[in-house]
């Protein structure tokens, strides 16, 4: 056993710290934030010239063959610094299900294009309804001549304002909830009868409501096989939940080192505060909390590959729980500690904190991960 | 022992009812329902009613112009208006400066000041903490010189609650610097539009402007407008303090908020967890009770309010998150002219989602204002337990 990253995996991390370093000062980032698109071009191909967007793709799709650590070292460390570009929709969920399910001319077309940086994706399965079911999808895709015609409604798609195209989940057959009879499609972002409406969220991504009202596409915009595609979505959407353990952590190290900071200086009653027994405990509370977070992600990250989908599903959904029950922790105990600098928007840390609590709400939160991975370990 | 209500108490519910009914606009009604925002009107427009009705001091004796309630009324008026959707009363000038005027003040100061509290008319602020001085209170720095019959204020109060709709601001200020931390401090009165006086905004997490830092540069005061004696102003702050924990567990807030919990959503999960919410605030709400009835029967409530201040915070942020949990991923989208200003706009996702992540992160103040949970639980361990 050996869990130390290799050489090549140590540039990767030190390359991604000084990333983070030269473009994510607090400052710049709420410039960033506040940019139309919310991201900036220039730091998306300064990403794509260091090989991060191809590097967990294998060869034959035109990537550097890397994997799952590898998204996770930059992962973690774009969890530091918060940083807006829209890697998870583009690279993790969009490339993933395009190199996974999608014909040779697919990848042709749109991944190769992705790896260079001139291509960019969203990922819409949400409906109103659907809470943090991938099945419950009633956006229908009606056959038309040798294509679909798809309408209905998808909701929160990350990135869909600056999507080239948008894999969309829509039911081709059976009824809402089943997971057979779904299909996976991908459309041109600027696509006839396709409207958005975006908005910013509360950490300061890009998102936006679509609706599509009887939008065209031909045969050859189906990603993978005809009703066939929940297997496809659950492993992209574990992946997605492994990658976001790892953002977490780097974020949980991150405001628990402010955190660590303010109260070895902040004084009260004549003492720095983190003299406090109690502030001590809790603090100590935190470091073991971001500990275990760690391990289970790393944990997952290992897992995610397995044959046996149980393992792969069972790795996600606990790492998820973990990462919902430190994220919480660590991030109420920092505003808490930080006092009423925690929850003003001039500090770093509420931010951070904002940001820990959307990664718990997206792709289940803790209390549907414990009940999958109940449902899953009761039935091995 | 008995915790039914007597016929007569029961009559003065329906007439507190009646009187919102009556008096509440229903916009303001509709922000406290759905957690928006209020602006200042809807608080004084709802307060100058009260006060015209002769209840917004409904906390002070007859003798200073209050409705002399007895301590079951004063539960029922409270609830029944949180129930009916009224926005909290701001506290700064009926439940924390009127008191100490009444108190300490002269028979001047009290002419001169109670009736503007009484009706309304005039909005006050709080200026007690300051950068370097929040739960440790008595380490402020803000000073006041003394020349002739004014005295000079520099310094700087922050957490300022609306300090950009006050008209006064009453101020704990340093007079004897070389005494020892909790003496050589007065309590002042200071009228906003004084020259020096600057606001400036702070913004929360949520995007919301609700507090404030409060700049004094060399602001004349007369002294007249000073409470109590000089140096002596620990006296005032701490007769404010024992004031303020009672009641600002906000239990009537939270038994709406776990109404309107148990509405949302059917998921089994959530239920059990609101379920576990909901007898939280029943044994708080309890407690509060056994609190009031020792008042009632004249006692004075004792540290052990520390603790409902403490349970009290916990429930609210437990309450918000749980709404924020039933929207699922809803909660994302960040709206803020859904919080903050009058639209037609559609929200996205379901209605009951714009305010839901924004509240849960601002309720995280609340154990951090009005004396940490760190400090009210070395309060309990301390008068309490003795340790």
């Amino acid at each position: 056993m050996d869990l130390s990253l290799s050489d090549e995996q140590k540039q990767l991390q030190d390359a991604a710290e000084r990333f983070v370093r030269d473009k994510y000062a607090f400052e710049n980032r709420r410039k960033i934030a506040a940019t139309d698109k919310g991201w900036l071009a220039e730091n998306w191909a300064q990403m794509a010239e260091l090989g991060w967007l191809g590097m967990s793709f294998s060869e034959e799709d035109g990537g550097y063959g890397g994997g799952s650590i590898e998204t996770m070292i930059v992962m973690e460390q774009f969890g530091k610094g918060l940083v807006l570009e829209p890697f998870l929709p583009t690279v993790v969920l969009g490339g993933g299900m395009i190199a996974r399910a999608g014909s040779k001319a697919q990848k042709e077309a749109l991944l190769a294009p992705m790896i260079e940086g001139k291509k960019q994706f969203a990922f819409a399965w949400l409906e109103r309804q659907s809470r943090y079911n991938l099945a419950d999808v009633s956006l229908k895709a009606e056959k038309s001549g040798s294509g679909y015609t798809l309408s209905g409604h998808k909701g929160v798609v990350y990135n869909a304002a600056s999507a080239d195209n948008i894999v969309v989940l829509a039911r081709t057959a059976g009824a809402a909830r089943e997971e057979k009879g779904l299909t996976l499609f991908l459309v041109d972002g600027k696509a006839k009868g396709l409207s958005r409406r975006d908005y910013p969220t509360q950490d300061s991504l890009r998102a936006s409501e679509l609706t599509f009202d009887k939008v065209s596409v031909g045969a050859d915009a189906v990603l993978g096989k005809v009703d066939g595609a929940f297997p496809v979505v659950e492993e992209a959407v574990d992946r997605a939940i492994v990658a976001l353990c790892a953002e977490a952590t780097g974020c949980m190290d991150a405001i628990n080192a402010a955190t660590l900071e303010y109260i070895k200086t902040r004084k009260q009653f004549g003492v720095p505060i983190g003299k406090f027994q109690v502030l001590q405990h809790r603090m100590v509370d935190c470091f073991t909390n971001a500990q275990e977070a760690r391990s289970m992600t790393l944990m997952a990250t290992l897992k995610i590959d397995d044959e046996d989908s149980v393992v792969r599903r069972k790795a996600a959904s606990g790492a998820k729980v973990q990462i919902g029950k430190s994220g919480k922790f660590c991030g109420q105990s920092a505003v808490q500690m930080h006092g009423g600098m925690g929850v003003t928007d001039e500090l770093s840390v509420s931010h951070y904190f904002k940001r820990l609590t959307m990664i718990d709400l997206m792709f289940g939160n803790q209390q549907h991960h414990l009940t999958r991975y109940s449902n899953l370990a009761m039935a091995a | 022992m008995d915790l039914s209500l007597k016929p007569e108490h029961q009559a003065f519910a329906d007439e507190v009812r009646a009187f919102a009914r009556e008096n509440l606009s229903p916009a303001t009604r509709a922000k406290t329902l759905s957690g928006r925002h209020y602006d200042k009107d809807d608080h004084v427009v709802w307060q100058k009613a009260l006060g015209r009705k002769g209840w917004l001091a409904y906390t002070w004796p007859r003798k200073y112009g209050g409705p002399g309630f007895d301590v079951t009324q004063r539960f029922l008026f409270e609830n029944v208006l949180a129930e009916e959707g009224a926005p909290r009363i701001i506290p700064f000038g009926v439940k924390m400066v009127g008191p100490v005027i009444y108190t300490f003040g002269s028979d001047e100061q009290k002419e001169r000041f109670l009736p503007g509290i009484r009706s309304s008319e005039v909005a006050w602020c709080q200026g007690y903490s300051e950068p370097g001085a929040g739960s440790d209170l008595a380490n402020l720095r803000t000073r006041a010189e003394r020349d002739g019959d004014h005295y000079v204020v520099n310094g700087q109060k922050t957490w300022t609650s609306y300090a950009h709709w006050g008209d006064w601001i009453f101020c704990l200020v340093r007079t004897d610097a070389k005494a020892k931390p909790q003496e050589g401090i007065s309590f002042l009165l200071i009228d906003m539009k004084t020259p020096g006086v600057t606001v400036r905004p702070i913004l929360m997490l949520d995007g919301a402007h609700a507090v404030n830092d409060v700049f004094f540069d060399n602001v004349k005061v007369p002294v007249a407008n000073r409470i109590g004696k000089e140096n002596e102003g620990w006296t005032c702050a701490k007769f404010l303090l024992a004031n303020e924990r009672l009641g600002i567990a906000e239990v009537p807030a939270s038994k709406r908020g776990v109404r309107s919990l148990w509405e949302l959503n059917d998921d089994p999960a959530l239920k059990e967890k609101i379920a576990d919410v909901d007898l939280q605030v029943q044994a708080l709400e309890m407690s509060e009770l056994r609190a009031l009835s020792t008042m009632a029967l004249g006692g004075a409530p004792g540290p052990e309010v520390s603790t409902l201040k403490v349970r009290g915070s916990e429930i609210q942020q437990r309450i918000a998150e749980l709404a924020m949990e039933a929207v699922g991923e809803y909660a994302a989208p960040y709206q803020p002219d859904l919080l903050f200003r009058e639209t037609n706009e559609t929200p996205v996702g379901p209605d009951h989602a714009p305010p839901a992540a924004p509240r849960y992160f601002n309720m995280r103040k609340t154990s951090i204002y009005g004396g940490s949970t760190e400090i009210q639980k070395n309060i309990v361990s301390k008068a309490i337990l003795g340790l």
